[in-house]
């Protein structure tokens, strides 16, 4: 099937500019510097190319919000906070083709009309940020970056800055705030970012994946992007399958692919020929599915419909033998550990998920203690100014809903029936 | 003008206003605590959710701005049930010790507990988050971060009024706490707000602390009396006895503040105050009786007159006096002894202290209120002093405690020069101490009155409580002198003493109490 992203990651020097040009690489830019702006965003909107950072918002649509008049200069910002557990692809891109993502913001800056951009990379990614500013310095001296771009008159300048290691910095305005050097707080919207973003400016924030996808499109036009998907979801995305399959790993695949494919096809089946117990779909903040729910298409607008997200394209494994109470345990664990503090109902909710589940997970669960998350989640649900509250609930709800008999279980016999094994 | 339904009821708003605002037009409650109408909105306590026709989810009445034809509801189940829920989970890690926090009794969390809560507890006492309690983190403020709800007003309030930044948030979740950095304690003159501005017990006053529980407190009108800016106060008692000063909103004054100097004005009239009339006989004291001393003192004041001159007779006026004692005052210098020979005395901050928020170098809530009465201050008070300093005053009657900057020492030499020396004062204090006869007046919070702030504004002070001891209000003093010396006046309390200045002082001309109100009202002329 054809790619977008991965054609030539497996050639190692693929991350450098020469081998990146001799695969045709910077010759969307020259395509895009012929057009107008307007005409790319038009092929950005064909392409129904859908954000890959996990709310899966229509990228054509977002750069509409722009404000008219160019009065106020405006600025792109890359997200490369990738920070959902069992998520991994932008870390790919980064590492193997970090000129897709440069192109990419050069063509996108040219039709948003933005001269600056900042890419945001998390904290722990240490070598990914290392290459892509190596990759940035090649495109600096190549003249892809700077003053008066391919003699087009076009001006960009990309910063890297690095994150400090918080989950909450993945959501945009919080984002916004740490670059700007503020704490990672998220803000009330409105003002929404297109308005009043970084720095008071106008601002789109993208993930990395939906800005590499750029150059593609520019190249092939947006409707071709769009046939390699599915109505709605245009072309491929990069998935990462996590826990116990054969080949785990990253692999592109079409916005539409089965998800019992996924796991059976491309990633080899269950490891040690075990069955499968359920199935994390887009990233840990995801409901969680049982393996008569997974034959489903991979798209937004199916996985929707069965109370799951497609979010991150991070598909997590898990097979028979695993603790689900233990499982959801190590997810609370993570959102108590990362909300950031400023709503109320995710401070102190997350917190005391992470207990109740954590003393039933230990044999101490009490009676009415599942209720008592039920009733928790309800009250956090949509409660907050961001959605980490709601990307704590959401595992927490759909692990009772789908798994009640496993936390009945730890309550009534006082213990892990699994032996508190993982 | 947008129109918004709410509960049923129609209202139409100002462009702008958001739906917390609205509400409160209309009497429909919606509780907050994040939300304070002096700072920004920061929309993360949570409590003002609110159900929105055609939003699917609650949406923050704080934030959220009224658009025409919305229809709010805050009566129903699910807005009631977010509601409980999020004051349960401000609760989980509240240590509960109500019985010895200083804010029982306006305390935030027990007003929405008894109003939206009442649910039982069904945190696990061992799961309680503990932080760090009783922490002086400088100025005014003692810091309790088990009891704080991070709200975030502190913070805001030291971004945006002050500018000092001193209070953050620091670490993450459930363990998130505000707090000073190392070292870098509060430090602007407006730390007291905090106390004022935290809804919950977590920022509380070092000097209120364990001192009164607050529903004994009686509260009434004043103004501060530390400077002339005349910042608007709730003064807070307990029989005769006044413990703490809180600003009272005035958007043409103080808006919602005031500082922390002018916060302690109220000891003084606590401690050390006179209470009891006495004369001087041979260096001692001795107690006297109004009905006595009174006379007296207008005879030896008429005596002096009489025998060497008006000239040799002077009255010093307090620019802590209302302008109604002013206005008496003159009048019985003037009409009565007949002497030229009247000042107002001054007292500016030592270092000169002033700063383009509140605080004003004059540490008198009244001299503009002198001046405009034709009392004259500055280069006349100096004049006077050199004048009693040189032996030419045989009889000088002094409202105020002080002279100037005067110290004891210089107050004695200077006053040893008058044969007749007669005070009329609220505190013991250089005057006091050399004068020949005292008469003990009522603080501010004794009586009542008005002062004219820097700007010219004229605001009203209430009566608190009655005097303390033998004191009496000034009025008294100097409608029972002004009699004595062939007055006639039949002022009864300073209501009638104000119209009757209003009809013949050109600044206050068609003014009254009425007009006046609760906020102020400007004077016509403006001197500079």
């Amino acid at each position: 099937m054809e790619t977008v992203l991965t054609t030539h990651f497996a050639n190692e020097r693929y991350r450098r500019l020469d081998t990146y040009r001799q695969y045709g690489g910077y010759e969307a830019l020259k395509k895009a510097f012929a057009m107008d702006p307007g005409q790319i965003i038009d092929e950005v909107k064909k392409a129904n190319l859908r954000g890959r950072g996990g709310a899966g918002f229509p990228a054509g649509v977002k750069w509409g919000f722009l404000p008219k008049d160019l009065s106020r200069p405006r600025v792109l910002v890359v997200n490369a906070d990738e920070g959902e557990p069992g998520t991994f692809k932008d870390r790919v891109i980064m590492t193997r083709g970090p000129h897709l993502l440069i192109e990419g913001i050069v063509i996108s800056c040219f039709a948003l009309r933005a001269h600056a951009c900042w890419i945001y990379i998390r904290g722990e990614f240490v070598r990914e940020a290392r290459i892509v500013d190596e990759a940035i310095a090649e495109a600096y001296a190549a003249g892809f970056l700077g003053r008066n771009i391919l003699g087009s008159g076009f001006d960009l300048d990309v910063t890297v800055h690095r994150g400090a290691g918080a989950y909450i910095c993945g959501e945009e305005t919080s984002l916004i705030n740490s670059l700007e050097g503020k704490r990672g707080w998220p803000r009330l919207k409105p003002p929404f970012p297109a308005s009043v973003g970084a720095f008071g400016l106008p601002t789109i924030v993208n993930n990395v994946e939906t800005i590499a996808d750029i150059p593609w499109i520019v190249t092939h036009g947006g409707e071709t992007f769009a046939a390699l998907g599915v109505e709605k979801n245009g072309g491929t995305r990069l998935i990462g399958v996590s826990g116990a399959v054969n080949r785990p790993g990253v692999y592109e695949l079409s916005a539409g692919v089965n998800l019992k494919d996924i796991i059976y096809h491309h990633a080899g089946g269950i490891k040690d020929g075990k069955a499968l117990k359920a199935v994390i779909p887009g990233g840990s903040s995801t409901p969680v599915l049982r393996p008569d729910e997974i034959d489903v298409s991979y798209d937004i607008e199916s996985m929707a419909k069965i109370g799951t997200m497609a979010g991150s394209g991070g598909v997590i494994v898990i097979p028979e033998g695993t603790c689900m109470v233990r499982a959801l345990s190590v997810l609370m664990n993570f959102y108590a550990h990362e909300s950031c503090g400023q709503c109320t109902p995710c401070r102190e909710g997350t917190g005391w998920l992470k207990k109740i589940v954590g003393r039933i997970e230990a044999g101490k669960g009490r009676e009415g203690d599942v209720e008592l998350i039920l009733d928790l989640c309800d009250n956090m649900m949509g409660r907050t100014i961001c959605p980490l509250a709601d990307a704590a609930v959401m595992p927490a709800q759909s692990f009772i809903w789908k798994f009640r008999e496993e936390f009945d279980r730890h309550i009534g016999e006082q213990k892990c029936p699994y032996g508190n094994r993982f | 003008m947008p129109t918004l339904t709410i509960n049923g009821m129609t209202v139409d708003v100002p462009q702008g206003t958001t739906i917390l605002n609205a509400a409160k037009e209309v009497g429909v409650e919606i509780p907050h605590y994040c939300y304070h109408p002096k700072l920004s909105i920061a929309g993360n306590c949570r409590m003002c959710l609110v159900e929105v026709e055609k939003f699917p989810k609650l949406q923050t009445a704080c934030s959220t701005v009224v658009t025409d034809g919305m229809v709010v509801r805050t009566d129903t189940e699910k807005v009631g049930k977010a509601v409980t829920g999020v004051l349960e989970l401000m609760l989980i890690h509240h240590p509960i010790d109500c019985p010895i926090c200083d804010q029982a009794g306006e305390c935030g969390l027990q007003n929405y507990y008894m109003k939206f809560g009442l649910h039982k507890s069904r945190y696990a006492l061992e799961d309680k988050v503990h932080k760090k309690k009783v922490q002086d983190v400088g100025g005014q403020i003692v810091l309790d971060a088990e009891r704080c709800i991070l709200c975030s007003r502190c913070v805001r309030f030291l971004d945006e009024v002050t500018g000092t930044r001193e209070l953050h948030f620091f670490d993450r979740g459930d363990h998130s706490e505000i707090s000073i950095f190392p070292g870098r304690p509060l430090e602007n003159n407006y730390t007291g707000n905090l106390a004022d501005i935290c809804p919950v017990g977590a920022l509380t006053s070092k000097d209120f602390r364990f001192r009164c529980r607050v529903w004994f407190l009686k509260a009434f009108d004043s103004i501060c009396t530390g400077c002339s800016r005349g910042c608007n106060v709730d003064a807070h008692c307990k029989g005769d006895i006044l413990y703490r000063l809180k600003p009272r909103w005035n958007d043409a004054v103080n808006q919602a503040w005031m500082c922390d100097f002018g916060r302690l004005t109220y000891k003084a009239m606590n401690e050390a105050r006179l209470l009891i009339p006495f004369v001087r006989e041979e260096g001692a004291r001795k107690v006297a009786a109004w009905g006595s001393l009174l006379p007296d003192v207008a005879f030896r004041l008429k005596a002096a007159a009489d025998k060497g001159g008006t000239d040799r007779v002077a009255v010093i006026a307090s620019p802590q006096s209302s302008n109604e004692e002013l206005y008496l005052l003159r009048r019985l210098a003037t009409e009565l002894l007949g002497t030229k020979n009247l000042a107002f005395t001054h007292r500016v901050a030592e270092d000169g202290f002033a700063d383009d928020f509140l605080i004003q170098a004059d540490k008198n809530p009244n001299s503009r209120g002198a001046q405009l009465l034709g009392i004259p201050g500055g280069a006349a008070f100096d004049a006077l002093v050199s004048k009693i300093a040189g032996g030419g005053i045989d009889a000088l009657l002094i409202f105020g405690n002080g002279i100037g900057a005067l110290s004891e020492e210089e107050t004695a030499a200077l006053l040893a020069k008058v044969p007749f020396v007669v005070q009329a004062g609220t505190n013991e204090g250089p005057v006091s101490k050399a004068a020949t006869a005292v008469l003990p007046s009522a603080s501010v919070a004794e009586r009542g009155g008005t002062f004219t702030n820097h700007a010219g504004r004229v605001q009203r002070f209430r009566f608190g409580f009655p005097a303390r001891g033998k004191a009496k209000n000034p009025i008294e003093i100097l409608v029972g002198l002004g009699n004595r010396l062939g007055a006639g006046w039949t002022f009864a309390g300073e209501a009638s003493v104000f119209r009757a200045l209003a009809e013949t002082e050109a600044p206050f001309a068609g003014m009254s109490y009425d007009s006046i109100g609760m906020f102020g009202q400007e004077t016509k002329c403006h001197m500079s």
